[in-house]
């Protein structure tokens, strides 16, 4: 690879219909004159652009707004989380939601059919800007099926279904799954926001999953309310705080 | 209802075969029997015998009138429409003078009323039934109109026009004659978007459109998007309202099939009887895959339409059965505008 060929452009197509994804590379062959660029693959769902971007160097990401099994705007908020977040240029045929929330939380777009003039600009600002995490989690209309993991520069998802608790540690959150333990960056309190009905505020630190309450047990020397979760599939015990103590009855 | 476009007293005259408006009748006109008996009553203990010699009097007179109304109803149709009012009431009147001489020979105990009390009661009854179906047609007939404009709004949605075609566009370089065809399949489903949608259509009509609809999102999807069609025995020629089949496989499309990233198959089996058209559809179904109120509401939108053209007598259930949705769609089969 020569000097020359490292600062050009590499692009990801993420779209589920084929026909949209080779206009796409129409449309990039005709920008190429006035805008070098590679284009690394092409993606046909939420996961698998992030798959590649973890994979490949990657530093603009075309990403379509309604695909199957993950949507562009989860796709987006993991790819932001990675240590050199590609830029991110969301197309979509007509989303009404979806156009007002980029509208509202200032997030760049392109409308179906695409126009190269548009295109090009759009690949102009990408390289510069990307939205921020905050704007892609505020546009989001739905909670995110999966979090995601960053590990040695790869993303790895967990999805939200196999999560048992989330604790939150000084800078972290550990997020436990019956197989292990990950760490993610982000704020305890957020994920409640995000994923309040699923799960249950056990203690100032600790969200609990609805779904692997097994039971409460009577736990005095640990825990100050006088009584402890017992976490589905594992041996653990997690304390529930005083002020947490009335989800011991609920729960009944 | 689906005699909007008919001049003359169709318009205001409501269709007498109807399920629907036979239920009416029956029901207003026993009401004023049963108010007839009140009023009759001195004591609450005498209103069940009251009710039941005014039913007894009433009752073959309303049926009889409903099965000669329903049977004469081109004729009746035809008539300006207080000439048709007035063929209605002397057809009650004539009637009930008939029923009541039979009535006294066959119960000799019950003291007839006056036949001057039992052509006003007879007058009054058909009246305010009469002036109910026309105030009731007034009411729905800008509902129609409305339905009309509401079909274009909500048959289409914007996402498949631009993905089409954002589609005929990558095919216009690599594949012209495609892209062509494309292109004409397109022409044609606008124009019977675009058209005048309140007449009823030949099912075989609606069959064609939704193949032709089927055939771009055959484009956009690929081998995602597979279809079985179980239409052999079909009544082709009988008329259905125009657009029923088309939203419903869109519908399929959209929230069966997109939210799949190995897609999915939709049925389609249409079926007729003596007297009714069967029409089911099937699309995967995944819970939480998608939003589904913009299926609610395009489920909403035909099974008023449903209503406005056939009332009691149509009907559109859906329901999700494991990984399956379900939709059927029940009408009466009609070969010829009533």
């Amino acid at each position: 690879m020569t000097l020359a060929d490292a600062r050009v452009p590499r692009i990801l197509i993420a779209d589920d219909e084929a026909p949209a994804r080779s206009r796409l590379r129409d449309l990039l062959d005709d920008c190429r004159p006035e805008f070098p660029l590679v284009i690394v693959d092409e993606a046909r769902n939420g996961r698998e652009a992030l798959e590649i971007a973890g994979r490949e160097k990657v530093d603009i990401v075309l990403l379509d707004v309604r695909m199957p099994q993950m949507d562009g705007i989860e796709a987006a908020r993991h790819l932001a989380g990675l240590p050199s977040p590609p830029g991110i240029i969301f197309t979509t045929a007509f989303d009404a939601y979806a156009i007002k929330a980029f509208e509202v939380n200032a997030i760049d777009y392109l409308l179906k059919p695409i126009r190269a003039e548009r295109l090009l600009a759009a690949l102009r600002k990408a390289v510069a800007a990307s939205p921020s995490r905050e704007a892609l989690a505020a546009a989001a209309n739905q909670p995110r099926r999966h979090l995601s993991v960053h590990e040695r520069g790869r993303i790895h998802l967990v999805p939200v279904a196999d999560i048992l608790y989330l604790r939150a540690e000084q800078k972290y959150v550990t997020v436990r799954t019956v197989e292990r333990e990950h760490l993610v960056e982000e704020s305890l309190t957020r994920l409640e926001e995000e994923f309040g009905e699923a799960f249950v505020r056990v203690h100032r630190n600790c969200l609990v999953a609805r779904a692997a309450i097994e039971g409460f047990e009577r736990n005095a020397a640990e825990s100050e309310s006088g009584w402890a979760v017992v976490i589905r599939g594992t041996s653990e015990r997690l304390a529930v705080s005083r002020r947490q103590q009335h989800v011991v009855k609920e729960f009944r | 209802m689906s005699s909007i476009n008919q001049t003359g007293a169709g318009i205001r005259l409501p269709n007498f075969c109807n399920l629907g408006v036979m239920l009416r009748v029956l029901v207003i006109a026993n009401l004023f029997v049963l108010a007839a008996a009140v009023m009759r009553s001195l004591q609450a203990s005498e209103l069940a015998g009251h009710f039941l010699v005014g039913a007894a009097a009433a009752e073959p007179v309303i049926i009889v009138s409903l099965t000669l109304l329903c049977a004469g109803r081109r004729l009746l149709h035809s008539l300006a429409y207080p000439a048709a009012v007035a063929a209605v009431v002397a057809l009650e009147l004539a009637l009930a003078w008939g029923w009541g001489e039979v009535f006294g020979v066959m119960f000799p105990d019950q003291a007839p009323a006056s036949y001057a009390r039992q052509a006003f009661f007879v007058v009054f009854v058909t009246g305010v039934i009469l002036a109910y179906f026309d105030l009731r047609a007034r009411a729905q007939s800008p509902a129609i109109a409305q339905a009309r404009i509401q079909a274009l709004q909500a048959r289409i949605r914007p996402h498949f026009l631009y993905n089409s075609i954002n589609a005929v566009l990558s095919l216009i370089r690599s594949e012209p004659k495609r892209a062509e065809r494309a292109l004409e399949d397109l022409a044609d489903l606008f124009r019977v978007l675009m058209a005048d949608n309140r007449a009823l259509n030949p099912l075989a009509r609606e069959i064609d459109i939704a193949r032709q609809y089927l055939a771009i999102e055959e484009l956009r999807l690929g081998e995602r998007l597979r279809v079985t069609w179980r239409i052999d025995r079909m009544p082709a020629d009988a008329l259905v309202p125009a657009l029923l089949l088309q939203p419903l496989v869109e519908n399929a499309v959209y929230h069966g099939v997109e939210p799949l990233v190995e897609g999915g198959e939709i049925t389609i089996e249409v079926t007729g009887s003596d007297d009714r058209i069967l029409i089911r559809l099937t699309n995967p179904f995944r819970a939480g895959a998608d939003n589904h109120a913009g299926n609610r509401m395009a489920l909403a939108n035909i099974r008023e339409r449903l209503q406005l053209h056939f009332d009691a007598e149509a009907s559109l259930q859906s329901r999700a059965e494991g990984a399956t949705y379900e939709v059927t769609l029940r009408l009466p089969l009609i070969t010829t505008p009533r």
